[in-house]
């Protein structure tokens, strides 16, 4: 007998937990999306219900905002910062497994030490760099300081630990150079590493915002982030509007979440192994 | 390992080595190790703006005298010291409920509950700033169901904004940590927990004698990496209470003063960069203590 009384309170307590806490995680996405249909005035007040302000909020925020510029400028951040991240990184987490010199784990072990470096640490010299080299404001500022990332570097090497030897020993029987193998073999073969690191890569370099905000100043250089900041932080600002925003800016990753959510998952659980 | 043998071979590996790892290491020591020591360097300098010169101790000195970088060191510290562990054990209880075989929905719960991880700082920091509004949904439930008689100033009451950073980082966060518990339990062979069922040991003594000992390498990762990001709360306090720091600097945090010294206040870059490396002297602090800490209770 499995349905002994004893059994269903714990089964009622954990239910009831893990249900409200799902509940909790998910409420401001339905907050969210209610808000973008509904006034400023009704979101404040807590309105649940579907309202007829979307059309509304929509026209004002594309007023508001020059969309098309905002999103082309985070998607060009986003895109550079992800292809190259995912190269240099690769690159190296190869090459620290290839590489033979006595001075690799020592390399490597200063390189993860770098991970501990707190970023608030490193933005005044960045944006003095940055100023001296005319960069202020351009996406390239933005994107240079995170291509070298030691966490992908970290988790490229780990995963490549599972690439087989064989294969690299065949196609250095059949003549291929160490750059072709990368190239032909390694990164075919390493599909799902590549796109569980694009998901993190994406979602970070999508989202960030300290970096960004302070290197970029001009209008026609904001990304998303920056621009939900703004449109928040009036002193009176419009719900309605800001919903809009924060669901445009949440789509993508959202969108990149459920479409990869396997080899996110797995990227997840990768970086512990 | 194979050593590296000199010439042939062993060269050609060397070499072809040092060209794949160069770009991510030379990209590292450009814009990591560099402005780390320059940081270091600018920190023994005062001056305002772009004219500094060398003040030995005087920024370290004027730390101790500064009521503001206490008001930011105490926040940063309460926010670590009240929120990681009550995240970490919520993720950890969460992960070994979902880990039940039996429980009905169980990838819809975890999706649920992951989902936050997906949104950006300031999105979700927007969000809570219009829920915990004075007259906002959080208030106006908690006054229906009878919890609060008057609303709760969550953004201008010292106590309750700082609950309010606590609250909100744990909704984001909690999921992120909760997963790497879920991959850590698929490596926990299930007999262990068959074993101690049969000689009626109760769920909760499960859980401390049998999960948390098993899953202690994967505690002490997150710990530290959520140690790593509670010292650099910047987006969420930034975006919740006005970029000023809150009400009285209530929630200021380290990260948000150095940017309010460097591009708010009158430029001041060897002080803010002292106060960068009390960052840097506190991760590694911490992480040191709770690597040490888990060597400890290994004995």
């Amino acid at each position: 007998m499995r349905t002994k009384p004893t059994n269903i309170l714990p089964a009622v307590l954990t239910y009831g937990f893990v249900g409200l806490m799902a509940f909790l995680s998910v409420f401001p996405f339905i907050w969210m999306v209610l808000g973008a249909t509904n006034a400023s005035i009704d979101i404040i007040k807590g309105k649940m219900l579907p309202g007829e302000a979307l059309a509304t909020n929509v026209a004002n925020f594309f007023t508001l905002v020059n969309v098309p510029l905002v999103f082309w400028n985070s998607a060009k951040v986003t895109i550079l910062a992800t292809v190259l991240t995912l190269a240099v990184s690769s690159l190296a987490g190869y090459g620290f497994e290839i590489f033979r010199s006595r001075q690799r784990e020592r390399l490597y072990g200063a390189m993860l030490l770098t991970l501990m470096i707190p970023f608030a640490a490193l933005m005044i010299p960045l944006f003095i760099m940055m100023g001296k080299a005319g960069l202020i404001n351009t996406h390239i500022a933005v994107v240079l300081p995170t291509i070298g990332s030691a966490f992908v570097v970290f988790y490229f090497r780990q995963s490549t630990k599972a690439f087989p030897s064989e294969l690299r020993d065949a196609a250095k029987v059949d003549g291929l150079k160490e750059w072709q193998i990368f190239l032909y073999i390694y990164v075919p073969v390493m599909r799902s590493t590549y796109a569980a690191a694009f998901i993190i890569v994406f979602m970070t370099a999508w989202n960030n915002y300290l970096w960004p905000l302070i290197v970029l100043q001009s209008n026609e250089t904001k990304t998303i982030t920056l621009v939900i900041s703004s449109l928040a932080s009036a002193y009176y600002p419009d719900y309605g509007v800001v919903m809009v925003g924060t669901i445009l800016a949440t789509l993508p990753t959202l969108a990149v979440f459920f479409f990869m959510q396997r080899q996110f998952v797995q990227g997840m659980l990768g970086s512990v192994k | 390992m194979v050593q590296a043998r000199r010439g042939g071979i062993g060269r050609y590996y060397d070499v072809n080595g040092w060209l794949f790892v160069a770009p991510a290491l030379g990209l590292i020591a450009i814009f990591m190790v560099y402005p780390i020591l320059w940081s270091l360097w600018m920190s023994f300098q005062a001056g305002r703006g772009m004219t500094m010169q060398f003040a030995g101790f005087a920024n370290i000195v004027r730390l101790w005298n500064d009521p503001i970088f206490i008001k930011a060191l105490t926040n940063t510290m309460t926010y670590f010291v009240v929120q990681v562990p009550i995240m970490i054990l919520l993720a950890l209880i969460l992960a070994s409920l979902l880990n039940n075989p039996r429980l009905v929905g169980r990838g819809l719960f975890r999706t649920a509950i992951f989902l936050p991880c997906v949104t950006s700082l300031v999105a979700y920091s927007v969000l809570f700033k219009g829920m915990f509004a004075p007259d906002g949904i959080v208030n106006s439930t908690l006054q229906a169901i009878g919890v609060i008689a008057t609303p709760i100033p969550w953004l201008t009451h010292p106590f309750w904004a700082k609950t309010l950073v606590i609250i909100a980082i744990t909704w984001r966060w909690t999921g992120y940590n909760m997963i790497f518990y879920l991959a850590a339990l698929q490596n926990i062979d299930k007999s262990i927990y068959e074993v101690a069922r049969i000689d009626g040991v109760p769920a909760w003594a499960r859980f401390t004698h049998i999960t948390i000992p098993l899953l202690k390498p994967v505690i002490l990762f997150t710990t530290v990496i959520s140690t790593i990001g509670t010292l650099q709360l910047f987006d969420e306090v930034y975006n919740l209470t006005e970029g000023k720091g809150g009400p009285s600097n209530a929630t200021l945090t380290l990260s948000l003063y150095i940017y309010n010294l460097t591009f708010r206040f009158m430029p001041s870059f060897g002080y803010a960069a002292t106060v960068s490396y009390v960052i840097v002297v506190l991760v590694a602090l911490l992480a040191f203590l709770q690597f040490f800490l888990a060597r400890e209770r290994d004995r």
